[in-house]
């Protein structure tokens, strides 16, 4: 029994000092958003790294999501007569959550996983050492540039998520099921509220973040060799999809608790 | 001048450092032998602030370095990483010339561009090598770019950490007399760690062993064959046998 208790107590202190390493790495991120320098060229590359090349697959993405979101409420609608939903539907259920969330996932599947394989594979081969030595800190030249980036990128390729995934939505109700394309369009911005596009933009910058922020946290605290690069790549994604989610659910109790 | 006095680190249960103590005089080649896994990375890393000592105080010029500005600090020295440590996503002008795009010694591209190529042409590397991204170069090339990377701002102090290891001999030998040249004309304070003994032969003004945490012996290196240190004779021997535990 008292085995059993030392484990969990173990665990949970070990569980207790993540959330505080976390939580000052956070700190130290964030505290560096008003302590120069600045390098805006890092901050370039990530914005073009985060943002302009993640468009294709957040594109493919939406488009897919929107278009067979679309059949199953056609086809759900169908059973009690109320086809004619699906609009009004597509356009919730992308802008409030399919769109930030699904594509916060794959931000973290291609970015996090990217970001974390990199810094990590620098800290194994001394890299961060040598940024140390060259009077640059690893923070404000690393994590700094790529989670302001993701955060305020990130909004942008929700925005495109929503509308593409709409956007699929209307082509496969306009072509497969026959809906009027002038109507659904009418029936779509007439039934969107700002509260719904403030939400998914808002969950975007903070899956951004969280995408980013797990990123360089895991990659920066990697272990050595070629297993700790991936341990620290596995990681990493896993707790980003696992805080978007619960961040998800957080913001929509947030926005939309009646 | 740089001094350590009673350095302690441990890594858990792992004492690496217990006590080590050494003094480094100004403008001279000190070479830090020991077998693997001695601690002699985490000394010059505790001298650098990269890793921070448990206990002890490390003096550069009498001054504490825990309590000097750290950039202005940093700016003194250089450093050649035992990998090379290279970027891999700048091209190789922009590692050598890091530290001159950007922080208090920020100098014009064009400017900063045209000290690396010199630097690099200073360790043997040809301009055209200066667009090229590190991946692209062999080992022996990537450690002379790492050598420039380390001399590009002039440091006053300089530190290799086994400058020869994957090198075959007669590349390990240019790396060698390229660090001795470098030093002596630059009259830098020069901390070199290595268990390479002809490396060891060709830098080294003084040299010490640092063995069990502490640093077992110290002397010019005139003197390392005939130190009478059980400890620096199986070593400079290679013997199975001695003090030296051979499983460690």
């Amino acid at each position: 029994m008292i085995r059993f208790l030392a484990s969990v107590g173990a665990a949970t202190l070990a569980a207790l000092a993540s959330i505080g390493r976390l939580a000052m790495f956070v700190a130290d991120t964030v505290s560096h958003l008003v302590r120069p320098p600045f390098y805006l060229r890092e901050f370039g590359h990530a914005l073009l790294q985060i943002g302009y090349f993640s468009l294709p697959v957040v594109g493919l993405t939406a488009l897919f999501t929107g278009g067979a979101l679309a059949l199953q409420i056609y086809a759900g609608g169908a059973r009690f007569s109320a086809e004619a939903v699906v609009p009004q539907i597509v356009a919730i259920g992308m802008v409030r959550e399919l769109g930030p969330v699904l594509v916060g996932l794959m931000i973290a599947a291609r970015v996090t996983s990217s970001i974390a394989a990199e810094i990590a594979t620098m800290k194994v081969t001394e890299q961060l050492d040598a940024l140390v030595t060259l009077s640059t800190n690893p923070m404000k030249y690393l994590t700094l540039p790529r989670v302001l980036a993701a955060t305020l990128v990130m909004p942008i390729l929700v925005a495109v998520g929503d509308i593409i995934g709409i956007m699929g939505g209307f082509v496969v109700a306009t072509e497969r099921l026959g809906f009027n394309a002038a109507s659904y369009i009418q029936n779509t911005v007439n039934f969107l509220e700002p509260l719904d596009i403030i939400s998914s933009l808002a969950k975007g910058a903070v899956f951004g973040f969280i995408a980013a922020l797990m990123g360089c946290y895991f990659g920066m605290n990697s272990e050595r060799g070629a297993m700790g690069v991936g341990r620290a790549t596995k990681g990493s994604v896993v707790a980003a999809a696992v805080l978007i989610l619960a961040a998800n659910f957080i913001l929509t109790e947030a926005f939309f608790s009646a | 001048m740089i001094t350590l006095i009673d350095l302690h680190k441990a890594f858990g249960a792992n004492r690496v450092l217990q006590g080590a103590r050494l003094v480094i005089p100004t403008g001279q080649s000190m070479v830090v032998i020991g077998g693997s896994g001695t601690g002699k990375s985490v000394l010059i890393k505790c001298i650098l602030g990269i890793v921070k000592p448990d206990s002890g105080t490390i003096l550069i010029d009498g001054q504490d370095v825990a309590k000097v500005p750290r950039d202005a600090f940093l700016a003194r020295f250089g450093m050649l990483f035992q990998g090379g440590a290279l970027f891999d996503s700048l091209p190789v002008w922009q590692n050598v010339a890091f530290r001159l795009l950007r922080g208090s010694l920020a100098t014009p591209k064009v400017e900063a561009k045209e000290i690396a190529i010199s630097k690099l042409r200073r360790v043997g590397l040809s301009p055209d090598v200066a667009d090229r991204l590190p991946a692209e170069l062999s080992g022996g090339m990537q450690k002379r770019v790492g050598l420039a990377r380390a001399i590009c701002a002039e440091p006053e102090i300089i530190f290799f950490d086994e400058p020869t290891t994957g090198l075959d001999p007669i590349m390990a030998g240019v790396i060698n007399d390229l660090i001795r040249e470098i030093v002596s004309e630059m009259g830098a304070t020069a901390v070199t760690i290595t268990h390479d003994l002809t490396s060891v032969r060709a830098i080294a003004d003084r040299v010490a062993m640092l063995h069990g945490g502490i640093i077992r012996w110290e002397g010019p290196i005139a003197d390392l064959d005939s130190s009478n240190d059980p400890y620096v004779d199986q070593f400079i021997h290679g013997r199975a046998t001695g003090p030296i535990a051979t499983i460690r």
